[in-house]
C-alpha cells in the first residue's frame, strides 16, 4: 500500500532494548506439565529481545490447537483465528501491512488438514510470514485422534487398529508447494531452536519450519528414537550451509548422492570428498527435497536445520509495487472522475 | 448513414421493449449492451435484464445455448426491463423456438433467414421451417438474410469469411438502430475504440452496421420506424451502470469517505466476480484485490486486512458465503468492522449460476453457528448498489461489526442511467483508533481494555502496531472489558446479550409508506423486486386503487417504525424471489398476517405480474 496506514508507530529512533519478560503476557500458560509446547515459547521469548524488534509491531496470529494458543501468551498484539484459517488472516495483515513482524503459529492438524491449502498458498505467492509448524503428530486439544503426520498403523482413539492413511511430510510438501524457506528444529534443544527461528525471522518472503514437538499426553516419546539426548548426535543430520553433510558421534556418518537422491553413507567408507555439500540456496530445490525423504519417519536418522533459503520476491512488496506504481503513473485515485470514466450525459 | 434519431416525420411511441437472442456465439450480450448505451446517451429512461446460459459455449444452434438480453427504453420513469417484449430479435431457429412465447402478440420480430437452414432448424427441434409456414402470422416478421448480406459487404475488404460471419449482430444493431431511431455515432466511436489496432475487425463491424442500418431504409420498412423520445430526468450529469459496477465504486467510495485503504478478498464466482474485476483496475485509490485460493482464505484475507486498520470486504454468491460463514461468526467475535457482499442467484448448490433468486436472506440472517447477530442491507437498483456499499461500510466501520450487503444476478448485470452523486456531498465516515490506554489495572498502571465499549457498546480498535496497547483476542469467548480469555457463565450469557443489543441498536433510517397511508392492501419488499413493485402498484394507483408500498433497505437491524406501519394495513403482500423468507422474519418479529408471493423461476417479477396479484388482493 503506497500510504501505510496513519497509525501513530513509534518507528522512529532507537528500538527499545527488551528482555524476556517484556514478551510475556499476564495470562497463566494452560498447556499440560510437560508439553513440548512450553520451551517452543520459551526460545521465541528469548530469542525476541536479541533480533532487535518492536513488541508493537510483532503479531502471533494462531489457528486452533493446543499450539494454536501461543498468542495469549505473548505481550505483542495476537489473534486466536479458527481452525486452519491463521494462513488466510495473516496474508491479509502482511499484505497490507509491510511494517509487520509476523508469526503464524499452528499444529500438524491445523495447519496440514483442515488449512491445508492455506498453507500451500502462503508458501506459494510468498507472503511475508514467520510459519511454525508445530508437529507433534497426534490431535491434542481434541484428546487424541490420528493426525495427518501421524504414521500408518497407527493406534488413537480414532483408529483403534491403526490409522491407514499415510502421513504427511510437512518439510517435502513445502518445498513441493514452492516454499523459498523451509527449516526444521526439535523442541529438546532451544539453541537449535533459536538459531532456526532468527534464520526464519531474517527471511523475507515466506518461512516455514517444522517443530518436532512432544506430546506427553497423547503421542509421548514421538520423537524419542532421534531426538533423545543419548541418541541425538547418532540420529539428527544437523544442515550446515556450505558443509559437507556429516553427522554421528565421531561424524563417522555422512550424506552422498546416489542415483535419483541422496543417501547414508560411512565416511570411512567413501571419504569426505564423496560428501554432499549442502548447499540451501540452490534454485532447484530437488536436492533439498531428496535430503527431506532421507528419514521415512522419526526413527532413523532425520536431517534438521535449514533445508532450503531461497530468496525470490516477496508477494505483499510485489502487490504494493503494483499499487505503487499505477498511482505514480496514473496519480492519486480521483472518485469524481472515476464516477465520469464511462460514457456520460448531459441533462 | 444519417443519424435517424433526429428524423422529425418518424412517430414516437412512449417506451419500447426489445430483446435480443441469439446463440451464446451470437454476441447477444453486446448487442444488447451497445442499444442501450446509445439509447442512455440518447436521453431515454431504461433498465435492462441480461440472460445467458451458464455453459461459455453451450452446444451452438440448440435450446441451450440461447443468449438473450432484454431492454426497456422509455421517455419516461421506469423501473424494470419490461413485462414482455414488443420485439425479438431472433438470430437462428433456437432463439426463436425458446423465447417466441415471449413476445407480445401483434409483436415484431425480426429473425436472421440465413441460420434457419436445415441443420439449425432440427437442433431446434423445427421440423418445418416456421419462417415458411402460418406460425408467425400473428406477428409483424421482418426477415433479414444477415449472414450473407454481412459477408457480401466485408468481402471486398478483405475480412476472412469467418470473420465476417462474427459481425452479424452488428447487421442486426444496425438495423434497429435505424427501425428505432437510435443515434449510430456512439456505436461507430465504440468500435473504434473497441478494436482499436485491429483495422480490418473495425472495417468489418461498420460495413455489417452499416449494411443493418441501410437494409431498414431500402427493404422499406419506414412504416415500422418509431422513436422513443428521451425521457425527462432531473438535470445533472449521467451514465448508465450495472449493479455490480456500481457496487465497486461505492466501495472506492467508501474508502476514500473513511480514509482506510480498501482491502477485497475474493474467489471468482458468478455473478460476483466482476466486483474483483472492477477493484483490481482501481489501484490507484489504494485498492487491494485479492485473488484468494478459495472463498474461506478471501473472508479469511480480508479479516486480517480489517484487523490491520483496512476496510476489509469480500464479495461472493450464495456457496461462496456459505463457505465463509465461520470466519464471519469470528469477525461477530472479534468485533471487528467487515463487509460480506453476496451476489444471489438460483439455488441451493450450483443451482442456476447465471440466473438471480433472493434466496439468500434467511442464510444472512441467520446462517451462522451461535447466536450471531449482523446488520444486513439490501439494494434495490443497479445504481443503488453505489449507495447501499456505502451505507454497509458505514456501518461496519462505525459499529465494528461485519455486515451482509445483498445483491442479486438481476441487479448485479442489469443497467440503468444514474445521476452522477456530487462526490463532495456524500456523507464522511469518521474512523478513529485507539491510541492510548483506556483503563487503570489493579495495580494502578494504566491499561487498554480492547473490550471496554462506549455507549453504543462499540469497542475500541487498537492497531498493530500502536505502542503500548498491545493486546490478545480471539475466538475463544472473552471478559466484557478486558478482552480476556472467560468461561464463565455468567459473562458468556452477558456477552450474547450485547452481541445482540449493539447490533439491535444500529440506527437506521425509518421506513416510507408510499402511496395511499391508509390503503387496506400495503405491498412490503426488499431487494431488486423494487422496480416491479413500484410499477406495478403504480399502475394499480393510477386507475385509483388503494394500495401502498413499503421497500426495505435495512434487513437487520429493521427500521423501528416498520411494525406500527405493518400494522396500519389489512393485507400484506411481500413479493420474493424465494419462497417467503422475509414473510417469516416479519411475521415473527410483528405477528402481523403477511402472505408471501413467491416466483423462483430464476427470471425476476414483472410489473404485471405484481399489478395482477395485489389486485386479486383487492378483490378478496
Amino acid at each position: 500500500m503506497t500510504d501505510v496506514l496513519h497509525i501513530a508507530t513509534t518507528d522512529v529512533g532507537e528500538v527499545p532494548a527488551t528482555k524476556r519478560s517484556d514478551w510475556q503476557s499476564d495470562q497463566e500458560v494452560r498447556w499440560c506439565p510437560g508439553c513440548g509446547d512450553y520451551s517452543i515459547l520459551t526460545a521465541v521469548q528469548l530469542l525476541l529481545p536479541e533480533l532487535g524488534v518492536r513488541r508493537e509491531n510483532t503479531v502471533f496470529i494462531s489457528g486452533i490447537g493446543c499450539a494454536a494458543r501461543f498468542p495469549y501468551y505473548m505481550d505483542t498484539y495476537g489473534v486466536h483465528t479458527i481452525h486452519g484459517r491463521s494462513p488466510a488472516f495473516a496474508t491479509g495483515l502482511a499484505m497490507t501491512r509491510p511494517d509487520l513482524d509476523i508469526w503464524v503459529v499452528g499444529g500438524d492438524g491445523d495447519m496440514l488438514s483442515i488449512g491445508g491449502n492455506h498453507l500451500i498458498h502462503a508458501l506459494r505467492r510468498n507472503i511475508n510470514l514467520n510459519i511454525m509448524l508445530v508437529n507433534n503428530q497426534i490431535y491434542g486439544l481434541t484428546k487424541g485422534q490420528y493426525s495427518p503426520t501421524s504414521e500408518i498403523g497407527k493406534i488413537t482413539k480414532s483408529s483403534p487398529i491403526g490409522a491407514t492413511a499415510r502421513p504427511f511430510n510437512p518439510v517435502s510438501l513445502a518445498l513441493g508447494a514452492e516454499a523459498s524457506f523451509v527449516a526444521r528444529t526439535h523442541d529438546l534443544d532451544r539453541r537449535h531452536m533459536q538459531e532456526v527461528f532468527r534464520r526464519v525471522f531474517d527471511h523475507d518472503g515466506a518461512a516455514l519450519v517444522e517443530v518436532y514437538q512432544n506430546c506427553n499426553v497423547f503421542n509421548d516419546g514421538a520423537f524419542g528414537d532421534i531426538t533423545r539426548k543419548d541418541v541425538r548426535e547418532d540420529m539428527l543430520i544437523d544442515l550446515r550451509h556450505g558443509e559437507p553433510i556429516r553427522f554421528g558421534k565421531e561424524q563417522q556418518f555422512g550424506v552422498s548422492r546416489r542415483p535419483g537422491g541422496v543417501q547414508i553413507v560411512e565416511v570411512a567408507d567413501v571419504g569426505v570428498d564423496a560428501l554432499l555439500v549442502h548447499d540451501e540456496t540452490t534454485a532447484d530445490p530437488s536436492t533439498a527435497f531428496s535430503l527431506s525423504r532421507l528419514a521415512e519417519g522419526p526413527h532413523t536418522p532425520t536431517p534438521i536445520g535449514v533445508f532450503r533459503s531461497c530468496p525470490r520476491d516477496e508477494y505483499g512488496h510485489m502487490v504494493s509495487d503494483q499499487i505503487a506504481e499505477v498511482t505514480d503513473r496514473r496519480g492519486k485515485g480521483d472518485l469524481a472522475a472515476l464516477l465520469r470514466s464511462q460514457p456520460t450525459w448531459e441533462v | 448513414m444519417s443519424d435517424t434519431a433526429v428524423q422529425p416525420s418518424v412517430p414516437a411511441v412512449d417506451k419500447l421493449v426489445i430483446r435480443f437472442a441469439g446463440d451464446s456465439g451470437d454476441g447477444m450480450q453486446l448487442t444488447g449492451d451497445r442499444f442501450t448505451s446509445a439509447s442512455a446517451l440518447f436521453g431515454n429512461d431504461l433498465a435492462t435484464l441480461p440472460e445467458y446460459p451458464a455453459e461459455i459455449r453451450a452446444p451452438a444452434g440448440t435450446l441451450a445455448g440461447v443468449s438473450a438480453f432484454q431492454v426497456q427504453i422509455s421517455d419516461h420513469d421506469i423501473m424494470t426491463p419490461g413485462d414482455a417484449p414488443d420485439v425479438l430479435v431472433a438470430m437462428n431457429p433456437a432463439a426463436l423456438k425458446s423465447d417466441l412465447h415471449l413476445l407480445v402478440p401483434g409483436g415484431t420480430l425480426i429473425v436472421n433467414a440465413d441460420s434457419f437452414e436445415e441443420r439449425n432448424l432440427a437442433k431446434a427441434g423445427y421440423e418445418s421451417n416456421p419462417l415458411e409456414g402460418h406460425e408467425l402470422d400473428g406477428y409483424r416478421l421482418i426477415t433479414a438474410p444477415m449472414t450473407s448480406l454481412t459477408k457480401g459487404v466485408c468481402k471486398d475488404l478483405g475480412v476472412k469469411t469467418r470473420d465476417a460471419e462474427r459481425s452479424k449482430n452488428f447487421f442486426a444493431l444496425g438495423l434497429v438502430s435505424w427501425m428505432y431511431s437510435r443515434p449510430t455515432q456512439p456505436t461507430l466511436d465504440w468500435i473504434d475504440a473497441k478494436f482499436a489496432d485491429r483495422e480490418l475487425i473495425i472495417a468489418a463491424n461498420r460495413a455489417a452496421f452499416a449494411a443493418g442500418h441501410a437494409f431498414g431504409e431500402t427493404a422499406e420498412l419506414g412504416h415500422q420506424q418509431v422513436v422513443v423520445n428521451a425521457a425527462p430526468h432531473e438535470p445533472g450529469t449521467y451514465t448508465n451502470i450495472s449493479g455490480n459496477m456500481a457496487l465497486a465504486w461505492g466501495l472506492v467510495a467508501a474508502g476514500e469517505l473513511s480514509g482506510l485503504p480498501v482491502f477485497l478478498g475474493s474467489y471468482p464466482i458468478t455473478p460476483a466476480s466482476d466486483i474483483l474485476h472492477e477493484l483490481s483496475r482501481h489501484k490507484s485509490f489504494g485498492v487491494t484485490a485479492f485473488q484468494a485460493e478459495d472463498e474461506i482464505a478471501a473472508v479469511g484475507a480480508a479479516l486480517g486486512a480489517s484487523y490491520g486498520g483496512c476496510l476489509g470486504v469480500t464479495a461472493s454468491s450464495g456457496p461462496g458465503i456459505a463457505l465463509k460463514s465461520e470466519t464471519i461468526s469470528l469477525a461477530v467475535s472479534l468485533e471487528l468492522p467487515l463487509l460480506i457482499i453476496d451476489i444471489q442467484r438460483g439455488g441451493p448448490s450450483t443451482g442456476l449460476p447465471t440466473k438471480t433468486e433472493a434466496g439468500d436472506l434467511l442464510m444472512a440472517m441467520y446462517g451462522r453457528h451461535g447466536e450471531s447477530p449482523l446488520p444486513i442491507v439490501a439494494a434495490r437498483t443497479p445504481s443503488d448498489c453505489f449507495a447501499v456499499a456505502i451505507e454497509a461500510s458505514r456501518i461496519a466501520l462505525t459499529y465494528r461489526t461485519p455486515v451482509i450487503l445483498l445483491s442479486d444476478g438481476y441487479l448485479a448485470n442489469g443497467s440503468e442511467p444514474w445521476r452522477l452523486p456530487d462526490v463532495d456531498s456524500l456523507a464522511r465516515i469518521p474512523v478513529e483508533f485507539a491510541t492510548g490506554f483506556n483503563h487503570v489495572g489493579a495495580d494502578g498502571e494504566p491499561e487498554f481494555w480492547p473490550y471496554l465499549r462506549d455507549d453504543m457498546l462499540v469497542r475500541p480498535l487498537a492497531l498493530p502496531g500502536t505502542p503500548g496497547l498491545m493486546h490478545r483476542i480471539g475466538g475463544i469467548e472473552k471478559e466484557d472489558g478486558s478482552g480476556n480469555v472467560s468461561y464463565d457463565p455468567e459473562n458468556h450469557a452477558h456477552m450474547v446479550a450485547v452481541r445482540a443489543e449493539r447490533i439491535a441498536r444500529i440506527e437506521v433510517p425509518d421506513v416510507e409508506v408510499v402511496g395511499d397511508p391508509d390503503a387496506d392492501v400495503l405491498v412490503l419488499g426488499w431487494g431488486s423486486t423494487w422496480g416491479a413493485i413500484t410499477s406495478g402498484v403504480r399502475r394499480l394507483t393510477r386507475v385509483g386503487h388503494k394500495v401502498a408500498q413499503v421497500h426495505l433497505t435495512h434487513l437487520n437491524p429493521l427500521p423501528e417504525n416498520l411494525g406500527e406501519v405493518l400494522r396500519r394495513h389489512r393485507k400484506i403482500l411481500v413479493p420474493e424471489m424465494n419462497m417467503g423468507q422475509l414473510v417469516k422474519i416479519v411475521r415473527s418479529e410483528y405477528l402481523v398476517d403477511a402472505r408471501a408471493i413467491s416466483k423462483v423461476t430464476g427470471q425476476p417479477f414483472t410489473a404485471g405480474e405484481i399489478e395482477q396479484v395485489t389486485l386479486g388482493a383487492l378483490d378478496d
